[in-house]
């Protein structure tokens, strides 16, 4: 690491107003940023810590809209969340290790934005907002590519509020080594529609696999996937598996998500 | 009944205390007073000039105490290397200078250019970056086959052909071989790569230097398999320090597995910086640093052919094998592919004929060196996956076809220069059918098939050396150290006694295993006896721990040097008892003689050894402390059979291993909980190379798997319950416990069982698949079923 100086902010505003000094960096949860910094391959002099902000914490359900505080972790969102929304719950619990769940926190990993990451697909796949200090940004317009979002500077996700589908499911298939998803897919059923969000899968990050919502829409079964085939020009190619690889499991994952809705 | 003490017994591991309860002493837990740290600065390209390394400004960056380059290093010797492996033509191998820093040219990615001492770690890194570097980056060379064609880069540029030795084995069989190729009524022809691996111990190396003005005595803290060969190596051949003022302590070591036996440039730099800035200097890798700086493991490309009669007797076996060195020799590089692979490749197999070839090649990568069954593990398997693809071509069955051409009588003379002592494969193979429950096989092959999954069954045998030796023939071979293992007991006046082994014990349990082998000769309480490893100036000389010696040499050497205890001691017993010697038995710690109730306790002829009133003084002198040099007669030769069971989803490639049995015949054992637990993380190990495991890098030279991101190691929830059996046991014939070593076994008996078992699985979908490469990945396993 590099010296750094460390703001601990107790409330979004503060945060905020930390974030203007010079080459300020959010911290949430850490689980990516620490071992950055320890890499030395970032150089912030200011790390604003968001752990203490207890506005950004908790989990609760109001108008069928589950929200969910950007500082909270993904082992309370195992838990809280489970009654309202399993497949969320599910997708938390999952997440990395226990070390990486009692300290990584949701808007940690939604402002980061990790090709392979888990919760953007949950997100995406519900529809979800993702709300910031400044505005509310709908899902479809939020996530740009891989590590970009539709942050502005400084701008700090404070939570992010899914609508809760009829029913939903997250299958992953994890990549040996790092086991982050190699390819995994969630799959919501609301009852105006559904949405397939797949991750770990793409060059440009997690993305709305439309071919498979159309051909779900007309008839929600997995047999309805055969011969659906996602486009593997647009794939992650590396040790791990090809293009063509991932862009099959794409359809693999998602005929499996379907099927555990039934 | 099982015993609760002494050989046989399933004694509790002692040190473990220690390790669990976070009281183990490491070498990062030894902090000197006014050390400074050290940080390498390490090439970021694979290969280059180097055209500037200006320290000017990062000495001038705070705490700095000194910079070190490369040039710093000229006038003083490079690494050695330990084994000089002659060619087919009786040449010897190329031996490139290895610098300590690099000078003149970078030949790898994390080779060290240049070391910053500074008062904190982070001061030195900080003006590490300050070092101004510039490098002409040259074209790298990474792949073997490409290392040996005209015109490719040349990582040394005295050495045309990146060859290190062109090794023929047994180069006058060769004709022979060959002939026996062209009667052959069927030949099997394979051609397979064995994955380089990152060793991955627990606990990353560090070095600590340290220099005494007061007496001129250097001492050096390492993490190391075998401080005197540290000692000897960095003493005679880097520095120039004699052994009587250099001392190398290894203390608690977190796990080897081969890549702690080499002699390391850290080492060197700190055991020299420490007398050169006067304090003690300190270096600790990060995990980062070990993906590029720990020698490698594997990485052999193999093409092996096997001729068999119409009878499907195998008739001759002719391999040719590509074995990367890296861009330098490590200390026992040149052994591996060779005295440690080609002696092998008879394998459980009474194979007449047999031809090896070996061509060492540099490339622009980490060095590559010995890791867990070091050169066995790519005999076996090769041989294992060759015989079951022979089994697969002539339609019979690879169990069948095995038992057919073992060697069944001993001892047994091979091809390739070793000569088995002893063994019985049939047994371990009937031992391992029934762990394995092949007749269950096909219900549990159709409940898989129920679910969408396929099932597959592997088996393989093997054979491995240990203990290897001796020294004189080893010398012949062009090993520049003896194979020998020295003890030295101590017997207190009041009874315990401590040994001193050259063995040396990262994680196998020496201190409970060594101890009951004591404890069972002269019958007394394990606890009362302590194993002392690890530090050059208690210990004589010793060769330390790798190649599953440590028991079969190590503990060897300490039965030697307890029976020269047990001797004396019946000549002091017989003067206390008044009886003739020859009539003193000892038995459950007291010496008696023969046909009478008259007898005199361990402790008290210990006392009478050290204050010696009523004592043998014209005969004998006072005193109770023997030494013994043990230096073995014949390898050892473990062998066993192993099965693999998995299941493997169609839809994703994704394998999951269901059941594992290893029937294992290691001679007499001495601890079967140890034994039991070395064989779990050997087959750990083998399943890490045969499903997850893989170094790779990209054409530039740039290492890929570069961190465990990328570089999947074994978990527990990759592995099954295994069924490990060792019942089988034919004592090894030459040395005094009958015992042949268990420590890499696992790692050797593994991966064939389990490719084995993921081929058969493909070929029961309908897939004829004939070989796929480790790891076997998802990714691989699908693309070989989608063509």
């Amino acid at each position: 690491m590099y010296n750094f100086d460390v703001e601990r902010p107790s409330t979004v505003a503060e945060a905020v107003a930390a974030m203007g000094r010079d080459e300020a960096q959010p911290m949430s949860g850490g689980q990516t940023l620490i071992p950055t910094l320890k890499a030395r391959l970032a150089a912030p002099s200011v790390l604003v810590s968001l752990g203490g902000i207890e506005e950004m914490k908790g989990v609760s359900m109001a108008d069928g809209l589950l929200s969910v505080g950007g500082g909270t972790t993904h082992a309370a969102v195992a838990r809280e969340a489970a009654a309202h929304y399993p497949a969320l719950a599910g997708l938390a619990a999952r997440i990395g290790d226990p070390a990486v769940r009692n300290r990584g926190t949701i808007g940690g990993s939604v402002a980061n934005n990790d090709p392979s990451a888990c919760y953007p697909a949950a997100v995406l796949g519900s529809g979800a907002t993702v709300v910031t200090n400044q505005r509310e940004i709908a899902a479809d317009d939020y996530f740009l590519g891989m590590f970009e979002t539709a942050l502005d500077e400084g701008e700090i996700v404070t939570g992010v509020n899914f609508p809760v589908p009829q029913a939903a499911h997250y299958e992953k298939m994890i990549q040996p080594a790092s086991r982050f998803p190699l390819v995994a897919v969630f799959v919501a059923k609301f009852s105006d529609g559904l949405r397939v969000a797949v991750t770990g899968a793409s060059n440009n990050g997690v993305f709305r696999w439309t071919e498979a919502e159309t051909a779900l829409a007309a008839d929600f079964s997995a047999d309805a996937l055969n011969g659906v085939k996602a486009d593997a020009s647009e794939m992650i190619s590396d040790l791990h598996g090809t293009g063509a690889y991932r862009a099959h499991l794409v359809n693999v994952m998602t005929k499996r998500a379907v099927a555990a809705i039934g | 009944m099982p015993k609760d003490g002494g050989i046989g017994a399933s004694s509790k591991r002692r040190e473990d205390v220690r390790f669990l309860t976070g009281n183990g002493k490491y070498t990062d837990d030894i902090n000197m007073r006014g050390q400074a740290y050290v940080h390498f600065l390490r090439s970021d390209v694979a290969h280059g000039t180097l055209t500037k390394v200006d320290t000017s400004a990062a000495a001038e960056m705070p705490g700095v105490v000194q910079i070190f380059t490369g040039a710093d290093f000229v006038e003083i010797g490079g690494m050695p290397c330990g084994w000089q492996v002659t060619d087919k033509h009786g040449d010897p191998m190329h031996e490139p200078k290895h610098p300590v820093l690099a000078h003149g040219k970078v030949r790898h990615v994390g080779e060290p250019i240049a070391a910053v001492v500074a008062e904190t770690l982070a001061q030195a890194r900080d003006a590490a970056e300050a070092i101004e570097v510039d490098i002409a980056e040259l074209p790298a060379v990474v792949n073997m086959k490409d290392a040996v064609k005209d015109g490719a880069p040349k990582v040394h540029d005295e050495l045309p052909g990146n060859l290190c030795y062109d090794w023929g084995f047994v180069e006058e069989n060769k004709g022979a071989v060959d002939e026996a190729f062209e009667k052959a009524a069927h030949v099997t022809t394979l051609e397979l790569t064995n994955n380089r691996l990152v060793a991955n111990p627990m606990e990353p190396r560090v070095a600590i230097g340290d220099f005494d003005r007061s007496d001129g005595e250097h001492t050096l803290y390492t993490t190391s398999q075998n401080p005197h060969v540290i000692r000897l190596l960095m003493g005679a051949f880097v520095l120039g320090i004699p052994e009587h003022k250099l001392r190398v302590v290894a203390p608690d070591v977190g796990g080897g597995f081969g890549t702690k036996i080499f002699h390391y440039q850290e080492e060197a730099f700190c055991t020299f910086a420490a007398k050169a800035v006067n304090r003690p200097v300190k270096w600790t890798s990060t995990r980062s640093e070990a993906f590029v700086s720990d020698a490698h493991g594997r990485d052999h490309v193999t093409k092996i052919e096997l001729a068999l009669d119409a009878e499907n007797n195998f008739t001759a076996l002719r391999t040719d094998t590509y074995a990367n060195m890296g861009a330098y020799l490590s200390t026992f590089a040149p052994s591996v592919p060779t005295w440690l692979h080609g002696t092998l490749m008879a394998g459980n197999y009474k194979t007449p004929l047999i031809y090896v070839n070996v061509k060492a090649v540099f490339t622009n990568t980490v060095p590559v060196d010995a890791y867990r069954g070091a050169g066995r593990p790519e005999a076996t398997y090769q041989l294992e996956r060759l015989v079951d693809m022979a089994a697969h071509e002539l339609g019979v069955d690879p169990i069948a076809l095995r038992r057919q051409n073992f060697i069944t009588e001993f001892p047994y003379a091979t091809p390739v220069a070793v000569e088995y002592d002893t063994g019985d494969y049939v047994a371990t193979m009937d031992k391992l059918e029934e762990m394995a429950d092949l007749s269950g096989f096909e219900a549990r092959r159709k409940a898989s098939e129920a679910k969408g999954k396929l099932r597959g069954f592997g088996v393989n045998c093997y054979i491995e050396a240990c203990g290897i030796a001796p020294s004189n023939l080893v010398g012949q071979l062009g090993a520049r150290a003896g194979l020998y293992e020295s003890a030295t007991v101590r017997v207190n006046a009041t009874g315990g006694l401590v040994v001193m082994t050259g063995s040396h014990s990262h994680g196998q349990g020496h201190e409970t295993s060594f101890a009951q082998v004591v404890a069972e000769m002269i019958g007394i309480d394990e606890s009362m006896i302590d194993i002392v490893h690890g530090d050059t100036s208690k210990v004589p000389m010793g060769m330390g721990t790798y190649g599953s010696r440590s028991i079969a040499v190590g503990g060897s050497a300490m039965v030697r040097a307890t029976e020269k205890i047990i001797a004396k001691a019946k000549k002091i017993a017989s003067h206390l008892l008044e009886a003739s010697e020859g009539d003193i038995e000892l038995k459950d710690g007291a010496f008696s003689v023969a046909g009478t109730d008259k007898s005199v306790a361990w402790g008290d002829v210990t006392l009478a050894a050290y204050v010696p009133h009523n004592y043998p003084l014209d005969d004998i002198e006072p005193g109770l402390e023997e030494t013994a040099f043990y230096d073995p007669a014949n390898f050892t030769y473990p062998s066993g059979a192993y099965a693999c069971e998995v299941e493997l989803d169609p839809d994703t490639g994704q394998v999951s291993i269901e059941r594992f049995s290893a029937a294992d015949d290691f001679g007499n054992i001495i601890n079967p909980m140890i034994v039991t637990g070395q064989v779990h993380g050997g087959i750990a190990q083998g399943v890490g190379q045969a499903l997850l495991e893989n170094c790779a890098y990209d054409e530039e030279g740039q290492l890929l798997s570069a961190s465990y991101m990328d570089y999947a190691m074994p978990r527990a929830s990759d592995l099954p319950f295994y069924d490990v059996d060792h019942s089988c046991q034919t004592p090894c014939t030459h040395n005094p416990l009958g015992v042949k070593g268990c420590g890499e076994a696992g790692a050797i008996g593994s991966p064939p069982a389990v490719v084995n078992a993921v081929i058969n699985a493909m070929r029961s979908g309908g897939h004829d698949v004939k070989h796929i490469d480790m790891p076997v990945s998802p990714a691989r396993v699908w693309a070989a079923m989608n063509g």
